[in-house]
């Protein structure tokens, strides 16, 4: 111990003093700073460009994902427009089809009616000149019979006859 | 650009001065080799025993190797500057290694034993009854080898970090050269060290702090396994000052928990209190106190084991013994590189610890 304070030289140990306090004051300032201020800021750098690349990373499977849902609700709507379409088209159909099938019971009906009319109106042509016909036969027929007596005798009797009988 | 080339050339001037130098005593070096071999003997062993004590403390000059047949030092002395009745400043040189006294400003100095003593004309040395020098000492703020060095290291420090972070303005938060070797090691003080020991949110400030010692102690201790005889963890100045750093920054960031926790542990008994504060307190000032005995032990250690084995190369005079010294060597050399970094680590992870002591908050009573 005492040979160590022996050794102990108080110039060293001023200058030993001196020098470190200018070290730390000049390499703090040339040296430290700036080295762990450079390092420092490349780490940052490292680690906000690893978590850019995460974030497009992720940014992409959402966009990816979007995508995809949206082409589902496309391909969902598309179905269900042309299942739309596809009633819409039935119905159309269906009532395109009862459409015509009223008119065309209408147009028989029509036909029908005016068949029966015309039939009506044929029956009772058919009937005035059937009976002008008769009138003008049994006219004819008169005449032909009441020139002779015996003749016209014999019709009232035959007419006689026939009303009694009927 | 530039500054690159500034750098080149200085380090090509430093090389060619000490060459040149060398060359100088080369020749008369080579003949007193011959001569030395000879007189070889029981005091080698004292000699190198010497060199030991002299490397692992400080010293006025820079000695690369020295040849103590002819007393030729190979190196370059540093400036003295002694205060004492007014600033003397002079070469270290003028002490002739301890040969000759310099008088100067009225007043006698001895270099003795790395150290600057005051003394009379005559320049005796006395001592006390513990057999330490008990002459005056002057106030001496030379620039010493330690102090060169660490000047060396704080240079050091400046460039490699500064150039770090200009270099990723340059290349956009990319680290480019030398700074790809040190970012890791950095980050590794910020995520391994500050972190986990201080906590999330006070970290930041301790971060000068903790980088600065970080990489003082290793570069310190990687520059002491050079060849060129530098123990700078080694003074326990340094380390002093060090762990003065880490005690002073613990406990002026101590909030009112740390406090409490010392001088009124909560949770046990109070008798357990009043027994606890004391203990508590010396706990206080024991830790940077062991931190600084710590690295400068082991700085010490290693550097006195390296010596020792290559002074032994010396001493067994054999083949056989002499690899088997030098492998030693060489294997306890790559130990102290290991040592040299985990020191590093042990000195900054438990200043960590002690400011997240400091700083840490209780939210439950335990």
């Amino acid at each position: 111990m005492e040979q160590l304070l022996n050794d102990f030289s108080f110039g060293l140990f001023f200058w030993q003093s001196l020098l470190f306090i200018l070290l730390l004051i000049l390499l703090g300032k040339f040296a430290w700073k700036p080295i762990l201020k450079a390092v420092d800021d490349r780490e940052q750098g490292i680690k906000d460009a690893l978590a850019e690349a995460e974030n497009a990373r992720k940014e992409m499977q959402n966009l990816t994902a979007d995508n995809e849902r949206i082409l589902k609700e496309a391909r969902a709507e598309r179905d269900i427009l042309l299942k739309e379409a596809k009633v819409m088209k039935e119905n159309i159909i269906s009532d395109a089809k009862e459409q015509a099938k009223e008119q065309a019971n209408k147009v028989i009906e029509q036909a029908k009616a005016t068949i029966e009319s015309e039939k009506q109106a044929a029956i009772t042509e058919l009937k005035n000149q059937v009976a002008e016909l008769s009138v003008g036969i049994a006219e004819k027929v008169v005449r032909a019979e009441l020139s002779d007596k015996d003749k016209q005798l014999k019709l009232v009797e035959d007419m006689l006859k026939e009303v009694t009988i009927s | 650009m530039y500054r690159v080339n500034l750098v080149k050339i200085i380090t090509l001037l430093l090389l060619t001065v000490t060459i040149s130098v060398n060359a100088q005593h080369e020749a008369s070096k080579s003949a007193q080799v011959e001569k030395s071999h000879s007189e070889e003997g029981g005091d080698f062993k004292a000699e190198i025993h010497k060199d030991i004590r002299h490397h692992v403390k400080d010293a006025y000059e820079f000695v690369f190797f020295s040849n103590s047949k002819t007393g030729t030092h190979y190196g370059f002395s540093l400036p003295v500057i002694l205060i004492d009745n007014g600033l003397h400043v002079f070469m270290a040189s003028k002490f002739n290694q301890g040969e000759s006294l310099v008088h100067i400003g009225g007043a006698y100095y001895k270099l003795y034993h790395s150290k600057i003593y005051k003394t009379d004309a005559s320049g005796e040395i006395h001592y006390n009854e513990k057999h330490f020098v008990s002459n005056e000492k002057p106030l001496d703020l030379s620039i010493t080898k330690g102090v060169v060095s660490i000047f060396i290291v704080g240079v050091l420090l400046f460039l490699i970090f500064t150039s770090l972070a200009k270099s990723y303005v340059k290349n956009g938060a990319i680290p480019k050269g030398i700074g790809r070797f040190f970012e890791p090691i950095v980050l590794y003080v910020r995520d391994e060290i500050a972190i986990p020991n201080i906590g999330e949110e006070h970290y930041k400030k301790y971060m000068s702090y903790l980088l600065t010692i970080f990489f003082f102690i290793w570069f310190s201790n990687l520059l002491g396994l050079t060849p060129f005889g530098i123990n700078i963890t080694g003074n326990i100045a340094v380390t002093f000052v060090l762990a003065l750093f880490t005690f002073v920054i613990t406990q002026f960031s101590g909030n009112k928990n740390y406090w409490k926790h010392i001088f009124w542990m909560p949770g046990v008994p109070t008798p357990m209190k009043i027994i606890l504060a004391p203990i508590e307190l010396l706990g206080v000032f024991i830790k940077p106190f062991a931190l600084m005995i710590r690295l400068y032990a082991n700085m010490s250690a290693g550097h006195i084991v390296i010596y020792s084995l290559l002074g032994l190369m010396f001493i067994f005079h054999s083949i056989i013994g002499s690899s088997f010294s030098f492998i030693l060597a060489f294997l306890i050399s790559i130990l102290e590189l290991l040592v040299a970094i985990l020191q590093a680590y042990i000195f900054t992870i438990l200043s960590a610890l002690y400011f997240g002591f400091a700083v840490e908050e209780h939210a439950e009573e335990h």
